[in-house]
């Protein structure tokens, strides 16, 4: 039996969150109704003309230089022509054959094993409107995501398996949330996946015939269409079939690929300098401004987290997976947060609700002072960690100082000794028969009287100081 | 009265000492318009009920400070847009456009300086042209003999200044549509360079070499129009960032001194033997007016025609892509699908010479071609620019025809695009090069039909073309004379 | 002397997505001969060290700052559809 290599290459669209577009003055917002946000540059009148945003450059280099690529020093944008009812110009400006950012790379991390997966390019242009296909014969286009900045980030064909593209994936848009140019919110289309994926049998120098996949909505469906194409092709292969060069689409409901069209030659999109756009000339001052600019990236985070704040690699890389959690983080422990409390709470409970609610964890009404505060709350005694439950809930919904909210929901813990040592003895005279058992062997018994003191406080009072003291206590009888 | 007895600064002296109103002269010229459009057949559209308020209300806000151009009716080439006023380029595809949303960049500018708007002018479709013809509304005349082109694609514009059915009014120049229409029509016009006037709201033909310039009856009034419509503007990336002299002060020197160049490819054979002894005169006039000429080479300026119409079709075949029916313009009404859709309103809304030019720039832009004939066509074109700079470190201007012929008789090229094309061989250059180039009346053929001379600037010296035409104009009679069309005349 | 073929000029029309009739198919394909073999005289011209001219006049990083502004008015971005519904504009679909 023939042993098959998989060869994958993933096309990704990032929106850039500018305020305006790439071309035009209109706002480049999110859910706005449709055609609220165009004016005839959007629209592609007769006689209106590109201005660049400069932000949208800015933003770019950013992208390109986080993911190591080479800046263009000489730059500029070409049409790439073809007809489509979003594409109002017939012409999409676009960048062919200088793009703003060339050979980058990142490393990913699959079973342990690291691996870098190389970037062809990076390069800046406008995004389309949108199409909805209706079922009447007719399609509806709303154009207020056409000129949106976009950079199309081309990988190598460097990824071996559809686990690798999906680590990629996951690299990419942290890399690229870090940086701060794009939300990459898959849900909302500011970032999309294309996939081209080939197999040749082990050994072989040139690639397969390639297929593509389009219209993927998650990292996951990226991974499960391309799970599923790599054994269609291998079968198709097997049984002596040719793959042909395809565009599919990943049904989720049949978790299979469907053919949507066979490609003919390749496309010609008469690709020729924009001339309504004069060159950029990117100098080195520009580029070491923008490279200030860039925050620490997740990787340095991570391995700062390990070394320097000695927290286990698995942690560092949870907190490290989104710039938010990351930042939320730092300043927790920048507002005198224990580290590794703070680890634990933000990745159990706070996770945990964020997951249960579906927020993003910068929605929170929560501060990271507010975190840090309930922390140095638990540490000195002031509230249980039962107690400290409570007063997140609180914290988590509301917000609010957990000083606050400790006082105002009487959650102050006991732990004067002698006022719980008054209290435990009142509780074990009534108990007689309970120190009999605990001295009998019984440790229920112990559990019993414990309770019998949080109920007799009200919950407040310090769990293990009442564990000592009923000890202590019933020595003495 | 009549538009046709005054310069603008005559003009200007009776509106402020209240002899006429620009009521008056509003009122002329659609009194004009009414006499003698229907055998020049400038317009498409006019503006008349807007213009008339306007006028009323300038009448009433006439102030000493008032600019130059205060209240002068200009009529509009009908690929800039104007915003509530229909903007077609002449072709049937923007046949509904009644509203195009906005104001091109040199319109706002003319509502600054109060100018009246009378209309929209007639030209080739989307300016790929040089007769008119290619319009599909109706052929306008050549004012001097109507069974003539006026030119083209400008030629409503050059028409209905040389007609006196405005007082002045804008064009645009791809590869001569300014200059070629006013050499036809015996009027002044000035393809400025490129970069100096802002091409926002000009329906793009060739991005890359398309200006807007005015089309006047003297010099003078050229230079006060152009002043008013230059600037940087930041809506337009390739617009230059320059200094912008006062073209009046171009006046008040004399040519002595100055040195003319004049190629030799530009009086070679095709050159039209009435045309050349004109210009040949007019040489000898700056003589006289203490000017020296030598006879220089620009050894590639053969081979503009090839490369601006590989390049001109390229940018135009992109350019053109949007009129897809989709946001506005023609649908067809056909039950088709999408693809169809597309390519039945386009068939349907183009006309021929427009079809054919956006199949050549399709083809010179397509796989296994673009080195080819695109690229090649720009690099022709670096030669070319070249070809001038080299010029222009030893003399002042370039001075040529215009045209290697007068006007000639509508019908009787139009079924031959490709002589039709190099024609526009004295052109062609200008725009290759950026440059800007001015046509002045300098004589008549034998059956009475006007000559144009072409001037040739540095970039950016308009100052100099000005200074040069001028000293001409005012030693010549030329532009004293009128077409006889009847009428107030 | 290039040649154009008919099968060219059906191509190049449909990448510029023009229907064609037959009749203009044959006389687009006499006249862009004409024209194209018209358009061999640069190839008298050794390019070979000559860069292209894409714009004319030398500037470069012509841009404007990210300042969102209002221009049009929403309604009159279908003022000039040739056919909407629900504030968008309508076409035919492709047919698959």
């Amino acid at each position: 039996m023939t042993n098959f290599e998989t060869v994958i290459g993933l096309e990704v669209h990032v929106e850039l969150k500018t305020a305006s577009k790439i071309f035009s003055p209109s706002p480049n917002a999110f859910g706005s109704e449709p055609n609220a946000n165009v004016n005839p540059i959007d629209l592609g009148y007769p006689g209106v003309l590109p201005v660049l945003n400069e932000e949208a450059v800015n933003y770019a280099m950013k992208a390109a230089m986080a993911i190591n690529c080479d800046i263009a020093t000489n730059t500029k944008f070409d049409r790439k022509n073809y007809f489509y009812p979003d594409n109002p110009k017939a012409y999409q400006i676009s960048q062919f054959d200088q793009p703003i950012g060339e050979n980058g790379w990142i490393e990913i991390e699959v079973n342990g094993e690291k691996k870098k997966i190389g970037i062809t390019r990076l390069h800046l242009e406008e995004d389309a409107g949108k199409l909805t296909h209706g079922d009447d014969g007719y399609s509806l286009v709303d154009y207020n995501r056409q000129g949106t900045p976009l950079v199309e980030i081309v990988s190598e064909p460097d990824i071996r398996t559809p686990e690798e593209a999906y680590a990629y994936l996951e690299k990419l848009k942290n890399i690229i949330q870090y940086t701060g140019v794009s939300d990459c919110k898959m849900e909302e289309g500011s970032l999309r996946c294309d996939a081209n994926i080939s197999i040749r049998p082990v050994g072989q120098e040139e690639f397969g015939t390639k297929t593509e996949l389009k219209n993927l909505n998650s990292f996951s469906f990226v991974q499960k269409g391309l799970e599923f194409e790599e054994k269609r092709q291998r079968e198709v292969l097997l049984n002596g079939g040719e793959i042909l060069q395809e565009t599919r689409r990943y049904d989720e409901q049949k978790k299979e690929t469907i053919l949507m069209r066979v490609k003919e030659g390749s496309d010609d999109y008469r690709y020729f300098p924009e001339p309504d756009l004069v060159p950029l000339y990117i100098d080195d001052a520009w580029k070491e401004r923008i490279r200030a600019e860039i925050p620490e990236l997740p990787d340095a985070r991570r391995e700062r987290y390990v070394k320097e704040l000695d927290l286990p690699a698995y942690d560092a890389g949870v907190l490290t997976s989104t710039k938010e959690m990351s930042d939320f983080f730092e300043e927790a422990i920048e507002a005198g947060a224990d580290v590794k409390q703070a680890s634990n709470w933000l990745m159990g409970e706070v996770s945990a609700y964020m997951n249960k609610q579906q927020v993003e964890i910068q929605d929170l009404k929560m501060t990271p002072a507010a975190l840090a505060k309930m922390i140095q709350l638990i540490e000195d005694g002031t509230i249980s960690s039962k107690m400290a439950k409570k007063v997140f809930a609180e914290l988590v919904e509301n917000g609010g100082d957990p000083e606050k909210i400790v006082k105002d929901k009487g959650l102050v813990q006991i732990s004067d000794e002698g006022q719980l040592r008054e209290i435990i003895t009142g509780i074990l005279d009534e108990n007689e028969q309970s120190i009999i058992d605990f001295k009998n062997g019984k440790d229920k018994a112990l559990g019993f009287l414990v309770g019998q003191t949080m109920k007799a406080t009200k919950g407040q009072a310090n769990p293990p100081m009442v564990n000592k003291i009923i000890k202590e206590e019933i020595e003495k009888r | 009265m009549s538009l046709f007895d005054y310069t603008l600064k005559e003009l200007q002296e009776k509106l402020h000492n209240k002899e006429i109103t620009v009521s008056d002269l509003v009122e002329a010229s659609y009194n004009r318009i009414n006499e003698v459009d229907d055998q020049v057949k400038a317009f498409l559209t006019l503006n008349e009920e807007e213009a008339k308020k306007q006028a009323k209300a300038l009448d009433e806000k006439l102030g000493s400070d008032a600019s130059v151009l205060y209240g002068m009716p200009i009529g509009i080439k009908d690929n800039i847009v104007t915003k509530g006023l229909r903007t077609t380029c002449a072709s049937q595809i923007l046949d509904n456009l009644n509203d195009p949303l906005y104001d091109a960049t040199v319109i706002q500018k003319l509502n600054k300086e109060n100018t009246v708007n009378i209309g929209k002018l007639n030209m080739d479709e989307f300016a790929m042209g040089s007769s008119t013809e290619n319009s599909s509304y109706e052929n306008t005349r050549n004012p001097w003999n109507t069974d003539y082109v006026p030119g083209g694609s400008s030629g409503g514009s050059a028409a209905a200044v040389a007609a006196g059915e405005v007082f002045f009014s804008l064009g645009s120049d791809t590869g001569g549509s300014i200059r070629q229409p006013a050499a036809f029509c015996g009027v002044v016009g000035m393809k400025p360079t490129y970069g100096l006037v802002s091409r926002f709201g000009l329906v793009a033909f060739a991005s890359s070499l398309d200006q807007i310039g005015p089309i006047t009856r003297t010099v003078e009034d050229n230079a006060h129009l152009l002043q008013a419509i230059v600037g940087h503007d930041n809506m337009d990336s390739t617009s230059a960032n320059v200094n912008i002299p006062n073209y009046g002060d171009a006046f008040k020197e004399d040519v002595k001194g100055l040195r003319i160049a004049v190629p030799k490819e530009y009086l070679q054979e095709g050159v039209d033997p009435e045309v050349k002894e004109a210009v040949l005169a007019a040489l000898k006039q700056y003589e006289e007016l203490g000017a020296t000429w030598e006879e220089v080479s620009l050894p590639h300026s053969k081979y503009a025609v090839a490369a601006y119409y590989l390049l001109a079709a390229s940018e135009a075949s992109a350019n053109l892509a949007r009129f897809d029916g989709v946001r506005y313009g023609k649908r067809t009404e056909k039950n088709v699908d999408m693809i169809d859709m597309f390519k039945e309103s386009r068939a349907e809304g183009f006309g021929d010479e427009v079809k054919r030019r956006i199949m050549l720039g399709t083809f010179a832009l397509s796989s296994g071609y673009y080195d080819a004939y695109y690229k090649k066509a720009q690099k022709v074109r670096t030669l070319i620019k070249n070809d001038f700079e080299k010029i222009f470190d030893e003399y002042d201007v370039v001075i040529g025809p215009t045209t290697p012929t007068p006007a000639y008789k509508i019908g009787e090229k139009i079924d031959d695009p490709l002589t039709m094309y190099t024609d526009d061989v004295l052109t062609t250059p200008v725009n290759l090069a950026g440059l800007p180039g001015m046509s002045i009346p300098c004589g008549f053929s034998s059956e009475g039909l006007p000559i144009g001379l072409q001037i040739i600037g540095r970039h950016f010296d308009e100052a100099t073309i000005y200074r040069t035409a001028y000293a001409y104009e005012q030693a010549t009679d030329h532009h004293k004379k009128r077409p006889n069309l009847g009428g107030d005349r | 002397m290039t040649e154009i073929s008919k099968e060219q000029v059906k191509h190049v029309a449909n990448l510029a997505r023009l229907a064609l009739t037959e009749e203009e198919v044959e006389t687009f394909t006499q006249q862009l001969g004409d024209i194209i073999n018209y358009a061999e005289l640069l190839n008298e011209l050794d390019t070979d060290n000559v860069e292209p001219t894409t714009h004319v006049l030398d500037l470069k990083n012509v841009m404007r700052k990210d300042e969102p502004k209002e221009w049009i008015k929403k309604e009159d971005a279908l003022k000039n559809a040739p056919d909407q519904k629900d504030g968008q504009f309508r076409v035919p679909s492709i047919l698959e």
